[in-house]
C-alpha cells in the first residue's frame, strides 16, 4: 500500500439467528426444506396478516449487544424499509431504523504484530430476511419464500478499521463471539453470516473521509480480506492518476478476484423508512436484561485469560484452544481426565486439528471423545505405551472409536519393559548386522540409532525405547 | 317488516318457535335480491341457510351462543376462510382468503349467521362508496344520494333491513359517516379494542372494526363479542371485560362536552337544530352540558390524510401482481409487471392516496410532513385528554351535511375529504365514537349525531346512546 494513504473501512454484518421459528410468525427456520413449504399467511404477506414478534430474537440481540459492550436501549422501534422486489412479498422489510435495540459497542482485536486495536460498534438491530430469487431458469425467475422472515441481526461498525487485516480480525472476532453465544452458526459460505464493506481512502493526516464504495458478495473470510485489499489499491490508483472516486456498490467476483460495479439502477433507492404501526415498541427492562445477561456464557477473551492462568498454557495455545467455544469445551473435558494440560493442548493443536482440517469438519463431528483422548495421554504418562504407539492408537481410535485400553489389549501394544525379552531381540539384531557392529566398534557411535530402529521394528514399536537404548549400548560394547 | 327491534327480542321469538330462523334468513336473502339496485353486497352466501335450522335447535335447547341467529353482513375488507376478499378492488382479482379474521370468527363462534360481504370504497378509501370496482352503493332513503363511505354497503344493508347487523371498518370515519347518512347506529371502538387480524390494512394505526345495527342493544352485544386482546395482533389491547348489553340502563347523569369547533361555519343548519333539540332534552333530564374547546380540530383532516396515506402507501405495496390477485397481461419485464398490474388494478382514489403517502415519506419531505403530522397527532391527543378530565362524553354532529348526491363531489377530492371533518379526530386520538340517528332533514335524509368518549369508555357512549335513543 502506498504509504501516503490510509484506508478507512467499516463493516456491516448480517447474522442469521438460530431461533426455531421466524421473527414474526410461527414458521420453521429450518434450512433446506422444499421451496415454499416453511410459509404461512404472515410471511406470504396475505391481506390482513399481522406480525407478532418472536421474543427469542430480542433475547439474542440483547446477548450480542451485552457481549460487545453495547448500550441496550430500553425502548426500540421496528420500522418498515419499503422497496419492491419479488422475494419480498409485503413490499417492505421490517427492520429497525431510528431506534435500534443496541448502540455504542466495541470490541478489541489483537493484530499480527501484537498490537491491540479497539473497534467501535455503531449499532446492532433486528430485522427479517427476504426470500430467495432463483435465476437459473431459462426465462422465468423462481421465488422461494422459505427464508423470508428468518431473523437477522445487522451489526454495523464505525469506520474504525484501516487495513484488510483489521477488517479480517474484527470479522473473526464478531464471529467468535456470536458463535460462543450460540445465536448464529457463523457460516459465511452458506450465507448465515454475511458481510458488506464500506471502503474509502484518504491521505494520511486528512480529517475528512474520502468517498466510499460498498463491496458486497464476499462469501468467505479470505474473500473479505482480498476484496478490501483490491478496493484500497483500486482507489489509491485512481487518486494517484488524478481521478475521483465515485460512490457506488461493487460486487466481489471470487473467481476473477475483482470487484465490479453493480448496475446503478439497482442501487437508487429511497426506502421511505417509517415506524411500523403493526408492532409495539420493544421494551427491554432491567429485569429482563439481567435475566438475559445471566444466560451469557464465558466469552472468548475471558476464557483465554483463564486458560493461561488455570492451565498454565502459553498465550498462543490458549488463543487457539479458545478460538471456538466447542474446542475450548473439548479441551476442558480432556483436563478432567489428565492434569498434563500442556500435553492435552499439544495433542489438540497438532493431531486433533490436523484431522479436523483434513476432513473439513468441526470439533463437534470429531469421533474421539475428550475422555478417550485424556485416557490416551494418561497411558503415555504412566509409561503403558510410548508416544509412538500412542499415535498408532490414536489412528485406530479414529477408525474404530474404541477406548485406548481396548485397542492396546486387542492389538497387543503394551510396552515391553521386560529386559530378558528385549535382550533376546537385541541379540538377534546384532547377529544379523555384523557390519554395523564393526562400524560402531570403530567409533561411529551414531550407528546406535540404526540399531534402536531395528529393535523397535522387531518389537513392533512396543519395546520401551529407554531400556532399548541402555541395553544396546551395553551389548554392543560387549562385542569388543 | 321485522317482528323484532333487537336481538334479545329475536332470540325470544326463536326460542318460543314464533319465528323460524330459516324463514327469517330466507326473507333476508329475498330482500337482498329485490334490492339489488342498491348494490350493497359484493357476495351473498346463499348457503348460510344451511345453518339456520341447526342454530334454531341450539337456541331451543339452550346451547346456542350470544349471537345465535343474528344475521350479519361483513364488509369486504375482512377475511373469511375460503370466501372471496376483494376490498372492492380489481387488483385482488379472484383472491380467496385462506383464514378468517378474528372479529368474524368471534361472531361465528357465537352462532351468528354470516350472510355475505358488503360493498365498500376500494381498500376502504372514500367517503361516498363511489370508489368501488363493483360500482357505487345507493342510499336506500333516496337512490340519487350516496350512502357515505367507506363502509357504505354495510350501512345500507342494515338501513334497508337486508340483515340484522353488519361489520364495517373505520379509519377516518368510515363507520360513523355512512351510519349517519343511512340513519343507523354505527360504532367505531377504541383503537386496539377489536383485533385487526384479518382486516386488510389501510392505515394500520387508525384502522378499527365495529358494528352497524338498528339498536344500541345490538351494537353493545356485538361489541362485547368481537372485542378483546388477540395474540395475533400486537396492537390489540387488554381492557376491562364489560357485559355491555346488560349494562346499558343507568340513572347516571352525564357531563357532556360540546366543542365549539364542531359547530362552526360549514355545519348544515338543520343538523345544528336537530342536535340542539337533543341537547335541550338532555339538559332537562338533568345531564350537564358543558362548552369545551378542541382548538386543534382544524388540523385533523390534513394530519389524518398525511399519516393514513403514508401507512397506506406501504400497506398496499404487496398488491404488485407478483404473488396473488390481479396481474396485468402486459408483463415484458419485472418493472412493467409491477407498473402495469398496479396501474390497471387500482382505482383512481387509491392511486391518489398511494402517491400522496409515498410523497410524504420521501427523503427530504419526511420531517416536513410525516414527522410534523405525528407531532400534531400527539398534541391532539393531549387536548382530548385535557377535555376528558372535565367531561365524560364529547357530543358533536357526525357529518357537516346529510347525504349528498351521487357524483356531486367525486371530481373534487378535497371537498370529499372535508366530509370526514368531524370523524377523523377520533381515529387520530384512538378514542371510540358512535353515530346515533337523531331524525331527518326536510328532504327526509337521516341526520346523525356523534358521541365520543375516552379510550375504552365505550360503555359511557352506549349508556348515553340508549338514553338519547329513548328520548
Amino acid at each position: 500500500m502506498n504509504s501516503l494513504y490510509e484506508a478507512v473501512i467499516g463493516l456491516e454484518v448480517h447474522a442469521q439467528l438460530l431461533t426455531e421459528t421466524k421473527i414474526f410468525c410461527g414458521c420453521s427456520t429450518n434450512f433446506g426444506n422444499p421451496p415454499n413449504t416453511n410459509v404461512c399467511l404472515v410471511c406470504l404477506g396475505h391481506p390482513g396478516a399481522l406480525p407478532v414478534l418472536n421474543q427469542k430474537v430480542v433475547e439474542f440481540a440483547v446477548k450480542m449487544g451485552l457481549a460487545t459492550d453495547c448500550t441496550i436501549n430500553r425502548n426500540s422501534i421496528f420500522a418498515r424499509k419499503n422497496y419492491f422486489y419479488p422475494d419480498l412479498p409485503k413490499g417492505y422489510q421490517i427492520s429497525q431504523f431510528e431506534k435500534p435495540i443496541c448502540e455504542f459497542g466495541k470490541l478489541v482485536v489483537v493484530k499480527n504484530d501484537g498490537s491491540m486495536k479497539e473497534i467501535q460498534i455503531k449499532r446492532i438491530h433486528m430485522e427479517e430476511d427476504a426470500g430467495k430469487s432463483i435465476h437459473d431458469q431459462e426465462e422465468t425467475t423462481l421465488i422461494d419464500i422459505n427464508r423470508c422472515g428468518t431473523p437477522l441481526l445487522e451489526i454495523v461498525s464505525e469506520p474504525d478499521m484501516n487495513s484488510a487485516e483489521e477488517a479480517y480480525l474484527y470479522l473473526s472476532k464478531l464471529r467468535q463471539i456470536i458463535t460462543y453465544l450460540g445465536i448464529c452458526d457463523g457460516n459465511m459460505e452458506e450465507g448465515s453470516f454475511r458481510c458488506d464493506a464500506n471502503v474509502s481512502v484518504r491521505l494520511k493526516g486528512e480529517s475528512q473521509l474520502g468517498t466510499k464504495a460498498e463491496i458486497k458478495n464476499m462469501n468467505s473470510f479470505r474473500n473479505v480480506e482480498k476484496a478490501i485489499e483490491f478496493e484500497i489499491k483500486r482507489q489509491i490508483e485512481i487518486l494517484e492518476d488524478g481521478g475521483k472516486i465515485i460512490q457506488q456498490t461493487l460486487l466481489w467476483n471470487a473467481e476473477q478476484n475483482i470487484a465490479l460495479p453493480m448496475r446503478s439502477k439497482e442501487e437508487a433507492h429511497d426506502y421511505r423508512y417509517f415506524p411500523d404501526p403493526d408492532l409495539m415498541p420493544v421494551e427491554v427492562d432491567e429485569i429482563w436484561k439481567s435475566e438475559i445477561e445471566k444466560k451469557i456464557p464465558e466469552l472468548p477473551d475471558t476464557r483465554c485469560k483463564r486458560f493461561i492462568e488455570q492451565f498454565n498454557l502459553p498465550n498462543y495455545d490458549a488463543g487457539i484452544l479458545t478460538s471456538s467455544k466447542e474446542l475450548a469445551d473439548y479441551f476442558e473435558k480432556v483436563t478432567e481426565v489428565t492434569t498434563d494440560y500442556k500435553s492435552a493442548s499439544n495433542w489438540i493443536m497438532t493431531e486433533v486439528l490436523k484431522v479436523l482440517s483434513e476432513g473439513k469438519i468441526g470439533i463437534s463431528q470429531f469421533i474421539i471423545s475428550p475422555v478417550n483422548l485424556g485416557n490416551l495421554i494418561v497411558l503415555i504418562n504412566n509409561k503403558t505405551i510410548s508416544i509412538k504407539i500412542a499415535k498408532e492408537v490414536f489412528l485406530e481410535m479414529l477408525k474404530s472409536n474404541q477406548e485406548p485400553d481396548t485397542i492396546i489389549k486387542d492389538k497387543n501394544l503394551l510396552q515391553i519393559s521386560d529386559t530378558t525379552e528385549i535382550e533376546t531381540i537385541i541379540d538377534k539384531v546384532i547377529t544379523a548386522n555384523p557390519k554395523d557392529v564393526q562400524e560402531f566398534l570403530s567409533g561411529k557411535e551414531k550407528v546406535i540409532g540404526f540399531f534402536v530402529g531395528q529393535v523397535m521394528k522387531e518389537s513392533k514399536g512396543k519395546a520401551n525405547p529407554q531400556i532399548v537404548n541402555e541395553l544396546l549400548k551395553k551389548k554392543l560394547s560387549q562385542q569388543k | 317488516m321485522l317482528q323484532y327491534k333487537n336481538h334479545f327480542q329475536k332470540l325470544e321469538l326463536l326460542r318460543a318457535n314464533k319465528l323460524s330462523l330459516k324463514k327469517n334468513v330466507q326473507d333476508f336473502l329475498t330482500s337482498i335480491a329485490k334490492s339489488k339496485n342498491l348494490n350493497a353486497f359484493n357476495f351473498v352466501f346463499e348457503d348460510c341457510l344451511d345453518n339456520a335450522e341447526i342454530i334454531q335447535k341450539k337456541i331451543i335447547t339452550g346451547e346456542a351462543g350470544k349471537l345465535a341467529g343474528m344475521v350479519i353482513a361483513i364488509k369486504d375488507v375482512l377475511s373469511i376462510k375460503d370466501k372471496p376478499l376483494t376490498c372492492s378492488s380489481k387488483i385482488l382479482g379472484n383472491f380467496n382468503s385462506i383464514y378468517t379474521a378474528t372479529a368474524v370468527q368471534k361472531l361465528i363462534n357465537q352462532d351468528a349467521i354470516i350472510i355475505g360481504k358488503t360493498n365498500c370504497d376500494e381498500f376502504a378509501m372514500g367517503s361516498s362508496n363511489e370508489n368501488s370496482a363493483f360500482g357505487p352503493v345507493l342510499n336506500p332513503h333516496d337512490n340519487s344520494k350516496v350512502p357515505g363511505g367507506s363502509s357504505g354497503g354495510s350501512a345500507v344493508s342494515v338501513a334497508a333491513k337486508l340483515c340484522d347487523a353488519a361489520l364495517g371498518t373505520d379509519t377516518g370515519g368510515s363507520i360513523r359517516q355512512p351510519a349517519a347518512f343511512c340513519g343507523v347506529f354505527g360504532l367505531k371502538p377504541t383503537y386496539g379494542k377489536v383485533s385487526r387480524f384479518g382486516l386488510t390494512a389501510y392505515g394500520s394505526s387508525f384502522d378499527t372494526i365495529g358494528p352497524f345495527s338498528n339498536s344500541v342493544e345490538d351494537t353493545a352485544l356485538i361489541l362485547e363479542v368481537i372485542s378483546g386482546k388477540d395474540e395475533k395482533d400486537s396492537t390489540s389491547a387488554e381492557s376491562e371485560k364489560i357485559n355491555y348489553s346488560n349494562s346499558l340502563t343507568t340513572d347516571k347523569k352525564f357531563k357532556i362536552g360540546i366543542p365549539k369547533e364542531f359547530f362552526g361555519a360549514g355545519l348544515n343548519q338543520e343538523i345544528n337544530v336537530a342536535i340542539h333539540n337533543i341537547l335541550n332534552k338532555l339538559k332537562s333530564e338533568g345531564h350537564e352540558i358543558i362548552d369545551v374547546s378542541l382548538p386543534l380540530s382544524e388540523y385533523s383532516i390534513p394530519t389524518y390524510y398525511i399519516l393514513a396515506t403514508a401507512e397506506a402507501s406501504s400497506n398496499l405495496a404487496r398488491y404488485d401482481g407478483a404473488h396473488f390477485g390481479f396481474r396485468s397481461k402486459d408483463t415484458p419485464n419485472l418493472k412493467e409487471l409491477y407498473t402495469n398490474s398496479r396501474t390497471e388494478g387500482f382505482g383512481k382514489e387509491v392511486k391518489r392516496r398511494i402517491m400522496l403517502g409515498t410523497y410524504v415519506l420521501s427523503a427530504g419531505y419526511y420531517d416536513a410532513y410525516y414527522n410534523k403530522a405525528q407531532k400534531v397527532r400527539r398534541l391532539l391527543k393531549e387536548s382530548y385528554d385535557k377535555v376528558f378530565k372535565n367531561v365524560e362524553i364529547i357530543l358533536t354532529p357526525t357529518t357537516p351535511t346529510t347525504a349528498f348526491n351521487l357524483g356531486e363531489k367525486s371530481n373534487d377530492p378535497l371537498e370529499m375529504y372535508l366530509t370526514d371533518i368531524y370523524t377523523t379526530s377520533a381515529n387520530l386520538v384512538g378514542i371510540p365514537g358512535m353515530n346515533i340517528p337523531v331524525g331527518f332533514d326536510n328532504k327526509k335524509m337521516p341526520i346523525g349525531m356523534q358521541l365520543m368518549a375516552n379510550q375504552f369508555n365505550e360503555i359511557a357512549i352506549l349508556q348515553l346512546g340508549k338514553v338519547i335513543s329513548e328520548l
